[in-house]
């Protein structure tokens, strides 16, 4: 550690210091925090949505404000919950696990979070603001267009800022994998969290240029009167659904791909044991991003296709099953004759292979067109993907959280508050969610406000509401958990007997990550270092000067006056006196992009003087 | 690729690539001038029917796309396989989009 890091600072140091970092570790914890609080928001949602359904012709919400709230669980839970904690892995890890000193762009990085977080924080004005978007999270013509007042309009701004954050994010990554890499890391010696975060960002970059279209498609049909859904004057509505679920679709992909490469990782760390099949773990990863691009409209069998349309995308949909079944048995195949230590980080990557199974056989359950009629916008569909998305990407998050902690904040979380908060979870989740297979079956629909107690669904409905308290309770022990522990001793640098790169250095590691690049020599390099007697990586370079960039306050500027204009955009419709707002807050940002090109900013050196007082 | 050209001491293999590489360039070059006059003679003169020009268009469109990527932004060169992967990942993102949308929605 330098010694300035280990000084003890004010609370307003520390917070400039977190504004304007450019470094991935701290835009890192920057993510994990806003991503940790939009969950819990999004959960607080989560929590309203089942006390209202506890049991039948129940007023605890009102009709309107429940489908703000199911709006906004759904918005927040995907775009503000699950992407930035997946984004907060990634800032961690990967430049770590291949041996890099930072992000290809570590401005952009900055740039990217502050997007993310002011698009977020615009979203969720809207609750204070006259009525958050109550069009679901899928916001389908002509429901969207038509709702009244602005909740729909901070949908389509919020998702928008925040969009452009997440782009940067996937291409700043993309980059970072392509040329970044150290000194013998070949693209097939890297980790598969890395390849799988690798090949998200591929996704990423070209799933989410058509939300930016479809976004900005609604916006003008809401704000300046075209009509590009609106059926009266020659629009087509079902030209949104496309748009959004050829987004959408590869964005589930994003979602679950770098969570299989955490479970990958720490099946492999803690079986002791390479990754089976790693050549075809990296091949079936690119085989369902590649597929994914061509199945959205299995979430509009029931639109009316014809049945050619609906047949291919159901073949092709099922056709996904086959990779991700190669990975299903290589995972148990690296358990199989492993030396198997079970703690929290491996509780969850276990329980993670049954609960995604089963979501994903009531996957090819709904692919299947005729099928699909009947579970069309039924409590079997909410089943089904929340058992992907929980299953697979909320479980990969807690063992990665888990696995990591130490890398991140240079301490081991306890294991006895781990255990307690995946059992409590693990136990609520099934309870919660495995009822509303067969609710579904019986006839419930999704996103109703009230059911009546002669239909038959009560005993049913308040199973799921207790399992949601005991989800609650295991996140709550989490958070206890992860202050606890900032009080504990310091972690080593490998507590786990790792195996990738990320735990040859310090935990946390130096701001600079590696004082001399490592030259990696395999698959799982720092293995081959201990399994030689080594014990750590041979370096690829002498000991010189490290060129680091200088923080920067000009991501947050620059992201508050899109935030700002945000709010212009949304009033305009009311008054146009609010154009001053929305021309001011582009300027502004315009601005901050001019001074950004006009001053050069070079960075600074770390000297070789320097780097040899500091201990290994 | 990364020879340093304003240097005096390139050897006569390098000069000769240099020369080749240069032939190659103004050779594509001219032959999209050549392209973008024939288009605009096609639609002026009217010598074609709408059905014929459209695809006569996008065809030369398509060599002058490829003539850019791979002489002038030197993607033939090595190096530039995961720039080229990307590439036509893109492409083949927006071909299933626009396919999509227009034989489901719009035919």
């Amino acid at each position: 550690m330098s010694i300035a890091a280990t000084q003890k600072r004010g609370f307003g140091a520390v917070l400039w210091d977190y504004v304007t970092t450019v470094d991935h570790k701290k835009i890192a914890h920057l993510y994990l925090f806003a991503g940790g609080l939009f969950f819990l928001i999004g959960g607080l949602e989560a929590m309203l949505i089942r006390i209202q359904l506890a049991k039948p012709d129940n007023d605890f919400l009102s009709a309107g404000l429940y489908n703000e709230v199911i709006t906004m669980h759904g918005t927040t839970m995907i775009f503000l919950a699950a992407m930035p904690l997946i984004f907060a892995l990634m800032n961690a890890v990967l430049p770590l696990q291949i041996g890099a000193r930072d992000v290809a762009f570590p401005y952009l990085n900055s740039l990217g979070f502050w997007l993310f977080m002011f698009g977020g924080i615009l979203l969720n004005c809207s609750w204070f603001l006259g009525g958050a978007p109550d069009a679901g999270w899928t916001a389908y013509a002509p429901l969207s267009t038509t709702s009244p007042g602005h909740g729909v309009d901070f949908y389509v701004m919020g998702l928008q800022i925040a969009g452009a954050g997440t782009l940067i994010g996937g291409i700043n990554f993309l980059v970072t994998v392509v040329n970044m890499r150290a000194p013998g890391m070949t693209y097939m010696r890297m980790p598969l969290f890395t390849w799988a975060s690798f090949i998200a960002s591929v996704l990423i970059l070209f799933a989410f240029p058509a939300l930016t279209v479809g976004l900005f498609l609604l916006m003008f049909d809401r704000m300046f009167g075209t009509a590009f859904f609106d059926v009266s004057l020659g629009g087509n509505t079902i030209i949104w659904e496309h748009i959004f679920w050829i987004f959408g679709h590869p964005e589930v992909y994003i979602l679950i791909l770098p969570l299989f490469g955490v479970f990958s990782d720490v099946f492999s760390t803690f079986a002791k044991k390479r990754l089976f099949g790693y050549t075809a773990m990296v091949f079936a990863t690119m085989l369902i991003a590649f597929l994914g691009f061509m199945v959205w409209a299995h979430h509009m069998f029931t639109v009316g296709l014809g049945p050619v349309a609906n047949s291919i995308f159901s073949i092709a949909t099922m056709a996904i099953a086959v990779p991700t079944g190669i990975k299903i048995f290589n995972w148990l195949a690296t358990l199989w004759g492993g030396n198997i230590t079970i703690n929290s980080a491996m509780l969850w990557a276990l329980a993670f292979i049954p609960t995604f199974t089963i979501g994903g056989m009531t996957g090819v359950m709904v692919a299947s067109v005729a099928a699909d009629y009947q579970y069309h916008d039924s409590y079997f569909v909410v089943a089904h993907f929340h058992y992907v998305i929980v299953g697979g990407t909320i479980f990969g998050i807690f063992s990665a959280l888990h696995y990591w902690w130490p890398k991140m904040f240079g301490r081991i979380l306890r294991e006895g508050l781990g255990k307690l908060t995946f059992w409590t979870f693990f136990i609520g989740f099934h309870l919660t969610f495995f009822i509303q297979h067969f609710l579904g079956l019986m006839g419930m629909p999704r996103r109703y406000w009230v059911f009546h107690s002669g239909d038959g669904l009560d005993l049913g409905n308040l199973i799921s509401t207790i399992g949601a308290f005991f989800m609650a309770f295991g996140v709550i022990v989490f958070i206890i958990n992860a202050i606890l522990t900032a009080r504990d001793a310091k972690a080593p640098a490998d507590p786990w007997d790792g195996r990738t790169l990320e735990w040859a250095t310090a935990s946390p590691p130096a701001h600079y990550n590696f004082k001399q690049t490592p030259l990696v020599r395999g698959l799982d390099p720092l293995w081959i270092e201990k399994s030689e007697g080594k014990g750590k990586m041979t370096p690829a370079e002498p000991l010189g000067e490290i060129h680091m960039p200088n923080s920067s306050f000009l991501p947050f500027l620059f992201s508050l006056g899109l935030f700002v204009a945000g709010f212009g955009f949304i009033y305009q419709t009311d008054n146009k006196a609010w154009l001053a707002v929305l021309i001011g807050g582009m300027a502004f940002s315009l601005g901050t992009m001019v001074v950004r090109s006009m001053k050069d900013d070079l960075g600074y050196h770390i000297s070789k003087e320097e780097l040899e007082r500091e201990a290994d | 690729m990364t020879e340093n050209t304003g240097s005096n001491k390139i050897d006569s293999f390098h000069k000769k690539k240099n020369k080749e590489e240069m032939q190659k360039q103004l050779i594509s070059f001219a032959l999209m001038i050549v392209f973008t006059i024939l288009a605009f003679v096609v639609v002026a003169t009217g010598m074609m029917d709408k059905m014929l020009v459209i695809p006569v268009l996008l065809v030369l469109a398509i060599v002058q796309v490829a003539f850019q990527f791979y002489y002038f932004m030197h993607m033939k060169h090595e190096g530039h396989e995961m720039a080229s992967a990307m590439i036509y990942g893109g492409i083949w993102a927006a071909i299933l989009a626009v396919a999509g949308l227009s034989t489901i929605v719009w035919w």
